[in-house]
């Protein structure tokens, strides 16, 4: 089960910083966790509604929306990144 | 060479500066960015995804040595509460000669704004707005996936 993580915008949005969750054997790709974590609330619903200014890392490393969750230990979601 | 940090602390270029260089230096590139007050912001806030941010800063680091065969690379950003006129970031490049330090210095800042986990949050007062990503920031980045160094 992975821990999802949430910054910024995103966290604001869906009201906490992290949360462990037990998805389906169907939720295969972020993109799959992303309409199933979107259907559970509807802040969660509110805070993946656009998702052009959705991005996401698995284990720490960035990763695009088709990427496999499998074995995942650790999913952050959150808007486009504006350090420096 | 490679020093990287995350830091909740007030950033001292001047005494990053002052640490020993890599044997073999010839030459050290800086940069060092400093929140603005733009448009009445009193505090710039920084998120970061702590563990994810240092480990690209290495990784950063790691790519800057590789391409421009550099002797070391320090880089140090702030997370939390920056006020106007503070540093945010500091970036410094050392090569045995300017040509890489300068190009590996601007790399570096430009890969940090565009691929490291961190947010800024501009509050002005009580009022607090997420800064929104520029596409200058990402045009700046993609430029050197097209050019090879020297």
């Amino acid at each position: 089960m992975p821990t999802i993580l949430y910054f910024a915008a995103v966290r604001e949005c869906v009201g906490r910083d992290s949360e462990t969750v037990d998805p389906p054997a169907s939720v295969a790709t972020l993109s799959d966790l992303v309409d199933w974590l979107a259907s559970q609330s509807d802040a969660h619903a509110a805070a993946f509604a656009d998702r052009t200014r959705l991005r996401a890392a698995i284990d720490q490393q960035f990763a695009a929306p088709d990427a496999s969750i499998a074995g995942a230990r650790e999913i952050a979601l959150f808007p486009p990144v504006t350090g420096g | 060479m490679i020093r990287v940090a995350l830091s909740a602390e007030p950033i001292d270029p001047a005494a990053l500066m002052a640490r020993p260089t890599p044997v073999g230096t010839g030459a050290t590139a800086s940069f060092t960015g400093i929140a603005r007050a733009d448009d009445g912001v009193t505090t710039l806030e920084i998120e970061a995804y702590p563990a994810m941010a240092e480990a690209a800063f290495a990784r950063h680091a790691q790519s800057a040595i590789d391409r421009w065969q550099l002797l070391g690379v320090d880089l140090v950003h702030r997370a939390g509460s920056v006020r106007p006129g503070e540093p945010v970031v500091h970036v410094a490049a050392h090569a045995a000669h300017r040509a890489p330090a300068l190009e590996a210095c601007a790399y570096l800042i430009d890969a940090v704004k565009s691929e490291a986990p961190l947010w800024k949050r501009e509050w002005r007062g009580a009022a607090a707005d997420w800064v929104a990503p520029r596409e200058a920031d990402a045009a700046a980045l993609a430029r050197w996936q097209t050019s090879a160094p020297d």
